[in-house]
């Protein structure tokens, strides 16, 4: 399992990442820790003729507190999320949910905007980023914009990003004193979610649901039933509405949308 | 062919330079160039961690990185934990808990092993086990890893005994 | 001074820690070619073209060869050798390295890249163009044996033969017909991936001008090997050199003759140069055999009691799409304990075995017997809860020897057990696992109404390990002897040597040996050094599967030590100027009886044969024995073990929270190993209770090949296990060993399971087919939630 050849870019800022991509165009693939992207490559599943490697870009590791959010560097490593005092604080589920991630070798390298921009709907860390209803800021030869994580995942494996452009921060906002629950449920801990739910309460109720379609998503019922003043028991029982769960060995889609219900209902409980 | 890429790097306390394809994994690069193979290759999806090493201090796997990635970086791999002769006491506690029988999972494990040491000096067995998550044997059943891991870091193993 | 039976720390551990032991992958030499193999993609297929001109065209290829062009090369004298034919009609289709106009299953070898680098062989295999005319797969055992379609096409049957055992028939009916109490049920043993972490792999060097070539494999059988490649190659025994070097691990899946292994052999002899192969982890699915593969049906009769009358086994066992070296006889491995540790009057057993389009299977950590434990385990808790009693009630009734000591009793599957003890390990376990307090809280949990479900499960099994003695084997066809050789040689400085035929991959026998060595002569066993593995080093050998070292290699090594001292006493009398019979040798040293003073070390003895100053008359220098020792039995270690699971109702979740196990392997040489070998044996067992199973497509694809989807339980899903042993010495050999390498698989298994359906009792749940996935264990939940609803 050796990947096919490719030239290799290292970059040192985000400018020299949009130069490179700006060059290279759809030949070019952004690399930040490598985690989503080498195995593919391993497997000629990607054969980028450019590797541009961003990993090192240290402008683009951080996380700061800029007032009314907290501005993590797209570049960020899932370690850093997890032991971060500022996010443990203003977002403990995002601490949490990175220490959910792969394994700790794994959480080492991988990056929160790697992850992100990688849209896989089994990811951890897009369904906290829906629930706590970040956003992701990206910038292009035309400049910088801000994406909603609502809008943000828009097919499988696909998002919001445009091939020349680059995630740079990842916005969080602070919720200090929100009730909050991460319920990953897998066969070995090391795995990707067979389902998995993340709940942030706080006055409204935000729910994300990992590997329930093709993108990460929200479970837009059971939120709307919250909303209207319905049980936990009620809520949950919508979780699946709207959802075109994948079939797989670990699970059809009834499977899958039985789990999101008894999952939402102990997020539900749990954040209560 | 893409062009050879130059690299430099300090494995095991000594530096290294060498001209590699971009596409060189760094496990490869550390065994098939530096000799260094005491780090293992067990799959082919970053799923069992026989390829563990340290980057900078911290557990990586060294099958999901290019050499490239590791530029600069300061490496150790298995064959730099003994001192002078002297087991790391991670490894002694292997020795003695007998926490190896093949051998083939047990550099990426030691490696894991003292990362997680090295973040959380005292892991209760949960810990360990998650700490260790990444990382997969065939012959101990874990017990035996557990109890290693507890040992070195100064615990007795509750639970563990036999 | 007694080192047997102490917890010594293992001398192999070093090197491994610190990087220094080298696997196949680890070793290098100049100018080796990489081999890439072009495998099919299809799982039953007529390859109407190969086009190799690319990959031959590429920087750095040496060479592509399509199978056909190897057929033509001759390099082989034989198909691959399958070395048990379980019946003079078997049928077993020629099987070469490579495929030459029709593949067989997803990942046969179709043509072969020989480059200059690993990435470069890579690259290569990907630009080798395979046109193929797609045919009707197989893609199961019970499609085949539907034999609608066929997997080789020029077969009209699927089916390679049948076996059958029915010592009585006419006793075996009557059991049926008079019965009270019947129990018939179907299980499914699900194909396993082995995976052993250190993938395989090869490396051929040959010597053009001398005509010697040395392979190193991560094989756990160099001397079988080197016998087969010798066959089927034509090129002389005598030339072929092979070296196991540290083996990562081989549970049965590195014990056979494969196609890489005859392909750089003869390639690296044909060209002159070393070829080198290294499996990737995805590869392995095809290029290494699988495990299990069965279909089980299995019938109690008992009385009114519970007491079994008779038990009746049908199997029908998925080969594969070809017979490998002992495919067709791992069925039959295990068809002696479907009785179990039971007193049965009357059994029966047939096997169809058939072929299949998928990767080939073989011996898997166990090779026939944990199916077998799984299957009268199993059924006796059905029987129990037919009955109205405790699974350990069931049991109890009817053990062998009515669960008391005996020895060398015959069994109604014909074969003659060792010895066995079954009531003390059964209450051992009982009474560890604290099974009152199991029952309590799972009555809680029930009267409750909780959601997570608890339960218990048991298994009492028995195994058979160390087959011997070898004209037994002849009796069942199989190829190769029973037994094993050992040399003990004391070298002049007064260390020794000890040349092994069993050959290690994990279970330590650097230091087992070397503790049995050093009881025996009263020396250090620091001072042992165990040689092994290599056929130029240690020419006889039967090597090292089905938990066969230690009770036989080990014994064989236990006698080659008394022959030693035998000779010593000679010299040492010699010297002495003494009788024979007049010295004693303790710790290490010959003593004049009634003279405590007059004593000579051992190693004075050597160093005294050595020197050949002062021999008797007519004796050879040197002191160095060897023997060849063919047990009179096989050795039938036994166990109890108790799973303790809990099922969450709502996920369908299957958490193992407590394991206990008492085993019996008879005298413990070191019981840190022991509990090793049981710990890592369980784990293998629940985890094809809980997780693993190599999932296929109806078109006979492979659809978890990676350990990505091939779920090999971590740390993380499984507790500490409890311990303990109860000892039971063989009459098979005068250690009084047995073995315990398979073990912990054949136990837990079956634990599991019978724990799963205890929990879910409650329900009507009485079994669930391997693994017990969540999704699984969700879907009867809610069949039998439906079930009961539309009853109520």
């Amino acid at each position: 399992m050796i990947p096919a050849t490719f030239d290799y870019l290292e970059v040192d800022s985000a400018d020299a990442a949009l130069a490179a991509l700006a060059e290279h165009g759809d030949e070019a693939k952004l690399m930040a820790g490598g985690h989503s992207l080498i195995p593919l490559m391993k497997f000629r599943l990607a054969t980028p003729a450019v590797v541009v490697d961003i990993g090192r870009i240290s402008e683009l590791s951080y996380i700061d507190d800029s007032g009314g959010h907290i501005a993590i560097g797209a570049l960020t490593r899932h370690r850093a999320l997890e032991t971060s005092d500022l996010v443990k604080a203003q977002a403990p589920i995002l601490a949490h949910v990175a220490g959910q991630v792969g394994d700790p070798a794994v959480r080492h390298r991988g990056t929160l905007g790697g992850s992100l921009a990688h849209g896989d709907p089994a990811s951890d860390l897009p369904a906290a980023l829906l629930a706590l209803g970040g956003s992701v800021v990206v910038r292009g030869p035309s400049g910088e914009r801000e994406i909603a994580a609502s809008d943000f995942f828009t097919g499988f494996l696909e998002t919001a990003l445009a091939p020349d452009e680059l995630m740079t921060e990842v916005r969080i906002p602070k919720v200090p004193n929100a009730k909050w629950s991460y319920q990953k449920f897998n066969r070995r801990a090391q795995d990707w979610a067979i389902v998995g739910v993340a709940a942030v309460l706080n006055g409204e109720s935000r729910v994300a649901l990992v590997n329930m379609g093709a993108t990460p998503i929200q479970a837009g019922a059971v939120e709307a039933a919250l909303a209207a003043g319905a049980s936990i028991d009620e809520a949950s029982a919508k979780a699946a509405e709207g959802t075109s769960p994948p079939e797989d060995l670990n699970g059809d889609a009834e499977y899958r949308a039985h789990l999101a219900q008894v999952l939402v209902k102990r997020a539900l409980t749990e954040a209560s | 062919m893409s062009d050879k890429i130059r690299l430099e790097m300090t494995v095991n306390g000594q530096s290294h330079s060498a001209d590699v394809e971009p596409r060189t994994l760094l496990v490869h690069f550390l065994r098939d160039d530096l000799g260094l193979t005491g780090t293992n290759v067990g799959c082919d999806t970053s799923s069992c961690g026989a390829c563990t090493i340290h980057i900078d201090g911290e557990s990586a796997k060294s099958c999901t990185m290019l050499a490239a990635q590791a530029r600069g970086a300061n490496i150790t791999t298995i064959e730099g934990l003994a001192v002078s002769g002297e087991l790391h006491p991670m490894q002694q506690a292997f020795m003695e808990c007998h926490g190896l029988q093949c051998g083939y999972c047990t550099p990426g494990m030691v490696m894991a092993a003292t990362s997680l040491l090295n973040e959380n000096p005292k892991p209760s067995e949960h810990e360990v086990r998650e700490g260790l998550e990444g990382n997969l044997c065939r012959c101990t059943g874990y017990h035996n890893i557990v109890k290693a891991v507890l040992s070195a870091s100064g615990q007795s193993a509750q639970g563990g005994g036999a | 001074m007694t080192v047997v039976g102490t917890r010594k720390l293992r001398k192999e551990d070093p090197k491994l820690l610190t990087g220094e032991g080298k696997y196949v992958d680890d070793i290098h030499v100049p100018g080796e070619l990489w081999m890439g193999m072009v495998r099919s993609t299809m799982a039953h297929a007529r390859i109407t073209g190969v086009d190799t001109s690319a990959a031959a065209a590429m920087d750095g290829v040496h060479a592509v060869y399509t199978g056909t062009e190897l057929s033509e090369m001759g390099l082989w004298a034989a198909p691959l050798p399958c070395a048990w034919p379980v019946t003079e009609d078997m049928v077993n289709p020629p099987h070469y390295p490579a495929a030459t106009d029709e593949a067989h299953h997803v990942g046969e070898i179709i043509a072969v890249v020989l480059a200059d680098s690993r990435y470069g062989a890579a690259d290569a295999a990907e630009e080798v163009v395979v046109d193929y005319e797609p045919l009707k797969a197989v893609a199961s055992v019970a499609q085949a044996r539907d034999g609608a379609d066929t997997a080789h096409s020029e077969h009209s049957t699927n089916k390679a033969y049948t076996w059958a055992l029915i010592p009585d028939p006419e006793a075996l009916d009557s059991a049926f017909a008079n019965a009270v109490h019947t129990v018939e049920a179907d299980f499914v043993q699900q194909r396993l991936i082995p995976t052993a972490m250190e993938p395989r792999g090869v490396l051929a060097i040959p010597s053009p001008a001398g005509g010697e070539i040395t392979l190193y494999s991560a094989t756990q059988v160099p001397h079988i090997l080197k016998v087969m490649i010798a066959a089927t190659t034509g090129l002389p025994e005598s030339k072929l050199r092979i070296i196991a070097p540290a083996v990562g691990g081989g549970f049965g899946a590195k014990l056979n003759v494969n196609p890489d292994e005859l392909l750089a052999v003869t390639l690296a002899n044909k060209l002159g140069r070393a070829v080198r192969w290294t499996e990737t982890r995805s590869e392995a699915a095809f290029s290494t055999h699988q495990g299990r593969g069965q279909l089980q049906k299995i019938e109690l009769a008992a009385d009114s009691e519970g007491k079994l009358q008779g038990v009746r086994v049908h199997l029908d066992a998925d080969m594969g799409a070809y017979m490998m070296l002992i495919t067709p006889g791992v069925p039959l491995l295990g068809s002696f304990l479907y009785t179990g540790v039971y007193d049965v009057p009357a059994f029966g057993f047939t096997c169809d075995g058939y072929f299949t389009n998928l990767t080939p299977t073989d011996a898997y950590r166990g090779a026939g017997r944990p199916e077998a434990s799984y299957a009268i385990e199993r059924a006796m808790d059905l029987l129990a809860n037919k009955i109205g009693v405790a699974p350990e009630e069931i049991r109890r009734r009817n053990y062998l020897a009515g669960g008391r000591e005996f020895e060398n009793l015959e069994t109604a599957s014909t074969l003659v057990f060792d010895s066995g003890n079954y009531t003390p390990n059964l209450d051992a376990a009982l009474e560890m696992a604290d099974m009152n307090a199991l029952r309590a809280e799972q009555t809680r949990r029930r009267e409750a109404g909780e959601t997570k479900h608890l339960g218990i499960g048991l298994c009492t099994y028995v195994e058979i390990c160390g087959l011997a003695p070898s004209r037994a084997l002849a009796g069942l066809n199989y190829g190769a002897g029973g037994w094993e050789h050992a040399v003990v040689r004391f070298l002049p400085t007064g260390k020794v040597e000890v040349v092994s035929g069993s050959t290690p991959h994990g279970q330590g026998h650097e230091t087992s040996w070397s503790m049995i060595v050093a009881d025996k002569l009263g020396i250090d066993p620091d001072d042992v050094t165990v040689l092994h593995s290599d056929t130029a080093i240690s020419p006889l050998g039967l090597d090292t599967y089905g938990s066969r070292s230690l009770s036989v290699g080990g014994v064989a090594i236990a006698m080659a030590c008394d022959k030693v001292v035998d000779k010593a006493r000679e010299i040492a009398a010699h010297q002495m100027e003494a009788n024979p019979d007049d010295l004693d040798f303790a710790a290490g040293s010959f003593t004049v009886k009634g003279s405590p003073d007059k004593t000579l070390p051992i190693q004075a003895v050597a160093f005294g044969a050595f020197t050949a100053h002062n021999l008797p008359d007519g004796m050879e220098p040197n002191l160095q024995e060897q023997v060849s020792f063919d047990p009179p039995n096989f050795a039938f270690p036994f166990g109890t073990h108790v799973a303790v699971v809990e099922v969450d109702e709502d996920t369908g979740g299957v958490e193992l929270i407590d394991y206990i196990a008492i085993d019996d392997c008879g005298t413990q040489v070191n019981p840190l190993i022991v509990e090793g070998q049981v710990h890592g044996g369980i784990v293998q067992g629940v985890a094809q209770a809980l997780w693993e199973e190599a999932s296929y497509d109806s078109d006979g694809n492979c659809r978890n090949p990676s350990l990505l989807d091939y779920l090999v339980p971590s740390a993380m899903e499984v507790p500490f296990m409890k311990l303990g042993s109860t000892v039971t010495p063989s009459t098979s050999n005068p250690l009084g060993v047995k073995g315990v390498g398979e073990a912990g698989t054949i136990g837990s298994a079956a634990a599991v399971i019978n724990a799963v359906c205890d929990a879910l009792r409650p329900y009507g749940i009485d079994d669930i087919e391997m693994p017990a996935t969540p999704a699984r264990v969700w879907r009867m939940i809610q069949a039998a939630k439906a079930a009961q609803n539309g009853e109520g």
